[in-house]
């Protein structure tokens, strides 16, 4: 465990009184918030690792007097279930990040976007939410949270969707621009952060971001939440400091056969062993919404791509050509070349496939299938073919 | 029909006849009828003045919103990776054999509807289905038995 | 001025309004763009990606019909990374298709099929992904959707929405599959459609055409029993052209008189007579309403509505029909047509009405829904044996083998086949609205309308909804009640201005007297069954032809036409008269709104 640090910031460290570090905010500026914030060098923890207080700042320098905070709480990502965690345990933690980004950024209203599979939480959630609207009540901030809900669509956590489905339609990705802090929920410049990142926010306010920066390295400050799951005797959730290799990763979590590690769910890369050593768990390496899968030598790397291939056939909107029917042919392409129906060399083909949808596909969803289809191909090639 | 009717009116009473308003009508009538028939999206489209094919359109995208009846429990198995990994295959078999349908299909009672899902985002406790919002990770042959003969009960 | 943004394009420079797409920025200096889900009538999609280019500095490539140009951008649109990601898209499209082009009706006139061969894709380069067992939907006498065909970019989705406020037609389900689909995956005869065909000539491929008739037209002139009849509406004439090789706005009345002659209908007409007769109709029951409620203070339906456009009839039955009263009671020129070449026709050629079978050329998808009315049989018959659009008679013209180009002009037959120049310009929007005010205002004051060469210029063009107001002085003795009232009229074509104008008599709140509404953007010269593509740069040439056509008739107005005369001599009577109520005007039925 030398190697790794273990931290505790997500779920310790409560206060007994009830938002309190959301009361002392309040008496900070909105410029205040927003500097400590861009300070701490805090990166998103959706995956895609935009700075947090660069995105609040954006937003708050719009002049438009509507303008939204919303929380992403659509974890759909294949191995990731932290949030759903965090929720369980620290929704307060939640509510208060997103009532001092609606102080930074001058939004009275705001919503949480929980995925479907989560409605056994709401009760629970509905209730920590009137403590923190008596709350917010108490010190006169005038910051409102309402919970919307899903139903099973993973493209729901890319943000437009998102919005999209907040606004009453269709789940699909929309053209950027414009982006969220221009024109996100309901056309109106919108700061939406993820679960684990408006958690952050909070412990930036409470021990200032100096203390925040201690943790990590210089591209990625601070801990993360990991989701780990597969051929491991600790799966759960871990809460790490950032940058630690792959192997020191692996000899903790790993079951001493560990033949790859998918980082960063089904839209991740999948690093084999050979890359362990050299692969860093990090905006500076490997980026990762905190899902970590491991697969061990028992495993077909092939049915695992299968499996992802499903997921991403079903789960694209279907509105963009490469995604819709990249998907379709990527999944028919392997089941091919595994049947023999189609030469080896037709996987050389579909990894051009793959790079043509990671270069032209309308958003994250259909530019990431790629990821994992490459690294898995490239990495594993026999399997895909004997 | 009367019911759904008048079920569609309060959700609108409560949720608005803006857009905005649409997923909440929705998830509220598959909360108490368990799909959303023709009548319901017909009856949906009036309330918030949008075309039918709009509800259709839009149900449908999302996988929970069915639009086929299904039965009052619905049993959804995460067939995802790390659930794939550990067992799901044997879970729904267990399943089917308890409920005697294939996957996919209700039971002649109407009771229990089984289907797939996508991650359900308890990976490390997999498999895990949920039955209507309810998770139950974990799950081996002998627990999905006590589960289901519990709801066979109910 | 407004903000401008220095690109170049390709090396070019070019300096465009900022906000400007990169593809709109393109055509500025004649870069073409391939394109497949934008269309200019509509909304940007962003979905087919076919129009990608590369910008200097990012990995990714850019959609040009979804991004706004940024100061300094550097745009390639033919690198071979380009190139290489186009191909690949054209082909997944194809992977997905049903490539039977050899019997597509859109063959030769079809978006894919002209990407796939520009850029040469392989069809053996991805497996097929095409659904198995798609059924053609054929349930409705107007449209066919083929999903087998379908391309999945969301012209018609937006179509249907946009511009006709009518959404018969949205995306269902998702991933692999995403579908346009009905409500509940209906056919569409059963679900809220108008059958304006607007979904169709916005769709790039074969996926959504018209149900074609013309095998059983072939049939029927092939049967020396039938005594087969044809006419023509207005806005084919300015049309057909486009099919046959003539430049858009090109006039070809003459030589599709003599087509359809050779092709061998017994008796080439024109719609254009019945336009004029429904001026004459139309023209006097707004005058009886007018006397009514302001002569004897009765409670009528005002502003009333014109009903010649049956994809606008189905809509306000659709989506309105607690206001039904406000619509003419008076059938369409095709059905005036129809229901007159099984009576008065028939009698005045001594052929039997049981022989005939009544063809309609008309640029709408809607009048083949109209012609199957179950009402419209008021001959005795059905009126009207088949609609036919402008695209199936320039199939019908090739599959005759004639040397178009060079046919002389012929006239129309007779009876039936005279008009006026006011009949003609029905097939633009504004047009009936102008020559039932050349009529009404000279029945009133007897004189001719206060316009330079009778071109009542505020009721043209193609702004969305066009307002006009006449004011009546000097009348004649019979309509003194009317000295001095200024008659307002509202024009309003596409379903989404049809609506705003509807909204307004829905909340008490409509100023006018009159209103002309036609389902399709532009009029009938847009309409569902005109050649594709249509744009507005289209439109506008089709409506220049249709003034042109109006300025050269002898006869401007309805109510000089001589047959017209003739009919009401011998047959009708006179207007709004028993035989007309029995021949020419209908009743209208209240639809589901959902």
């Amino acid at each position: 465990m030398e190697n790794l640090k273990r931290v505790d910031l997500i779920f310790g460290a409560y206060t007994n009184e009830k938002y309190k570090v959301l009361e002392s905010s309040m008496s900070k500026s909105s410029e205040e918030i927003i500097n400590e914030m861009i300070a701490s060098g805090l990166k998103g923890r959706g995956g895609a690792g935009f700075l947090t207080g660069m995105k609040w700042k954006f937003t708050a320098a719009e002049k438009d007097p509507v303008k939204y905070v919303v929380c992403n709480a659509d974890e759909g990502e294949p191995g990731t279930f932290k949030d759903r965690e965090i929720l369980t345990v620290v929704p307060r933690k939640v509510f208060s990040g997103m009532a001092i980004c609606g102080k930074a950024i001058g939004a009275k209203k705001g919503y949480m976007y929980l995925r479907g599979e989560y409605r056994y939480m709401l009760p629970d959630l509905m209730k920590e939410l009137e403590i923190y609207h008596e709350h917010a009540r108490r010190f006169g901030h005038d910051f409102t949270i309402e919970i919307r809900m899903g139903s099973g669509a993973y493209i729901c956590g890319e943000e437009s969707a998102l919005f999209e489905s907040i606004e009453g339609k269709r789940g699909e990705p929309r053209n950027k621009p414009p982006y969220p802090t221009v024109a996100g929920l309901f056309s109106k410049p919108t700061v939406i952060n993820n679960v684990e990142t408006f958690v952050n926010a909070v412990m930036i306010m409470k021990y200032g971001a100096n203390e925040f920066k201690k943790l990590g390295t210089s591209d990625s400050r601070g801990s993360k939440m990991f989701s780990v799951s597969g051929d491991t005797p600790k799966a759960g959730i871990h809460e790490l400091e950032l940058g630690m290799s792959l192997a020191d990763f692996v000899n903790e979590f790993g079951d001493g056969d560990t033949k790859a590690v998918q980082v960063g769910g089904a839209s991740g890369f999948c690093v084999p062993r050979k890359r362990f050593n050299d692969t860093i768990i990090g905006f500076e390496g490997v980026p990762t919404g905190g899902s970590m899968m491991l697969f061990n030598s028992s495993r077909s790397m092939y049915n695992v791509l299968h499996n992802y291939l499903d997921f991403f056939e079903e789960e694209s909107c279907g509105q963009c050509t490469p995604c819709r029917i990249g998907c379709q042919q990527l999944l028919k392409g392997i089941v091919a070349v595994k049947k023999g129906e189609k030469p080896s060399s037709y996987l050389d083909q579909l990894l051009k496939l793959s790079d043509t949808m990671k270069i032209t596909a309308k958003c994250g969803l259909g530019q990431s299938v790629a990821n994992s289809f490459a690294s898995i191909v490239e990495n594993f090639k026999e399997e895909m073919i004997y | 029909m009367t019911e759904t009717i008048a079920l569609i009116k309060s959700l609108a009473d409560r949720y608005g006849r803006t857009r905005d308003a649409l997923m909440p009508i929705l998830q509220g009538v598959v909360e108490e009828e368990r799909y959303l028939s023709d009548v319901a999206m017909t009856e949906i489209a009036r309330e918030l003045d949008i075309a039918a094919a709009e509800v259709y359109g839009t149900a449908t995208f999302y996988s929970f919103l069915d639009t086929v009846p299904r039965g009052k429990y619905v049993i959804r198995v995460c067939k995802t990776i790390t659930c794939d990994m550990h067992g799901k295959k044997r879970v729904i078999e267990k399943i089917e054999d308890l409920l005697k349908i294939k996957l996919g299909e209700t039971t002649q009672d109407k009771k229990f509807t089984l289907l797939t899902t996508n991650c359900l985002g308890w990976c490390h406790k997999g498999p895990v289905m949920l039955i209507n919002n309810t998770p139950y990770p974990d799950l081996n042959e002998d627990k999905v038995t006590e589960i289901i003969m519990e709801y066979i009960r109910k | 001025m407004a903000d401008t943004v220095k690109i170049h394009i390709d090396g070019i420079p070019v300096e465009v309004i900022k906000g400007t797409s990169i593809l709109d920025a393109a055509k500025t200096v004649n870069v073409k763009i391939p394109t497949l889900c934008h269309h200019e009538d509509l909304c940007v999609a962003g979905n087919c990606r076919v129009c990608v280019v590369e910008v200097e500095g990012r990995k990714n490539l850019v959609a040009s019909c979804a991004a706004p140009v940024e100061e300094g951008m550097m745009i390639k649109t033919t690198t071979a990374k380009v190139r290489r990601a186009r191909t690949d898209l054209i082909s997944l499209l194809v992977s997905e298709h049903n490539t039977q082009c050899t019997t597509c009706y859109r063959s030769t006139n079809c978006e894919l099929q002209a990407l796939a061969s520009e850029y040469n894709v392989d069809s053996e380069r991805y497996l097929s992904v095409l659904k198995p067992n798609l059924q053609i939907d054929k349930s409705s006498y107007s449209i066919e959707k083929d999903d087998s065909k379908c391309v999945r970019c969301q012209r018609c989705v937006r179509t249907c929405a946009e511009l006709q406020h009518v959404n018969a037609i949205d995306v269902a389900h998702k991933g692999r599959d995403m579908k346009i689909s009905t409500f509940m995956d209906l056919p569409m005869n059963d679900v809220v459609c108008v059958n304006c065909g607007q979904c169709v000539t916005h769709c790039p491929t074969g996926a959504l055409t018209e149900r074609r008739y013309y095998h059983e037209i072939w049939e029927a002139i092939g049967d020396p029993d039938k005594h087969v009849v044809i006419n023509t509406a207005p806005s084919v004439r300015v049309a057909l052209g486009e099919m046959l090789g003539y430049p858009v706005g090109t006039r070809v009345t003459g030589k599709m008189v003599n087509a359809l002659k050779k092709i061998g209908f017994d008796s080439v007409l024109d719609t254009d007579f019945t336009a004029d007769l429904t001026i004459m109709e139309e023209g006097h029951e707004f005058l009886q309403r007018v006397t009514k409620a302001l002569k004897y203070g009765e409670k009528v339906a005002l502003p009333m509505i014109t009903s010649c456009s049956p994809g606008w009839v189905k809509f306000i039955e659709h989506m309105y029909p607690e206001h039904l009263d406000h619509l003419s009671t008076c059938k369409s020129p095709q059905q005036m047509f129809g229901s007159l070449v099984k009576t008065f026709y028939a009698e005045k050629i001594g052929v039997d009405p049981s022989k005939i079978v009544s063809v309609a050329a008309m640029p709408c998808a809607a009048k083949k829904f109209e012609a199957n009315r179950p009402e419209m049989k008021s001959s005795g018959y059905q009126d009207v044996d088949a609609g036919l659009t402008t695209r199936e008679i320039g199939h019908m013209i090739k599959q005759s083998g004639l040397d178009f180009v060079n046919l002389p002009d012929m006239d129309y037959d007779s009876y039936m086949g005279e008009s006026s120049g006011a009949a003609v310009i029905f097939g633009a929007t504004g047009g009936v609205m102008e020559a039932a005010l050349r009529t009404v205002y000279e029945v009133v004051t007897g004189r001719e309308v206060p316009f330079k060469n009778l071109a009542i210029t505020p009721v043209r063009g193609l702004e969305g909804i066009k307002e006009a107001a006449v004011k009546l002085e000097n009348v004649l003795p019979a309509f003194d009640f009317l000295e001095g009232v200024e008659v307002k009229v509202a024009i309003a074509h596409g379903l989404r201005n049809a609506r705003t104008i509807m909204d307004q008599i829905k909340a008490g709140t409509s100023p006018y007297h009159f209103i002309e509404v036609m389902a399709c953007p532009g009029g009938c010269i847009g309409g569902g069954g005109q050649p594709i593509p249509t744009t507005d740069e289209i439109r506008k040439k089709r409506i220049a032809a249709i003034y042109a056509e109006d300025e050269g008739m002898p006869v401007r107005k309805s109510h000089e036409v001589p047959e017209i005369k003739m009919i009401y001599e011998q047959f009708l009577h006179e207007p709004l008269g028993h035989k007309s109520h029995e021949l020419l005007h209908t009743h209208y039925i209240k639809r589901k709104r959902y």
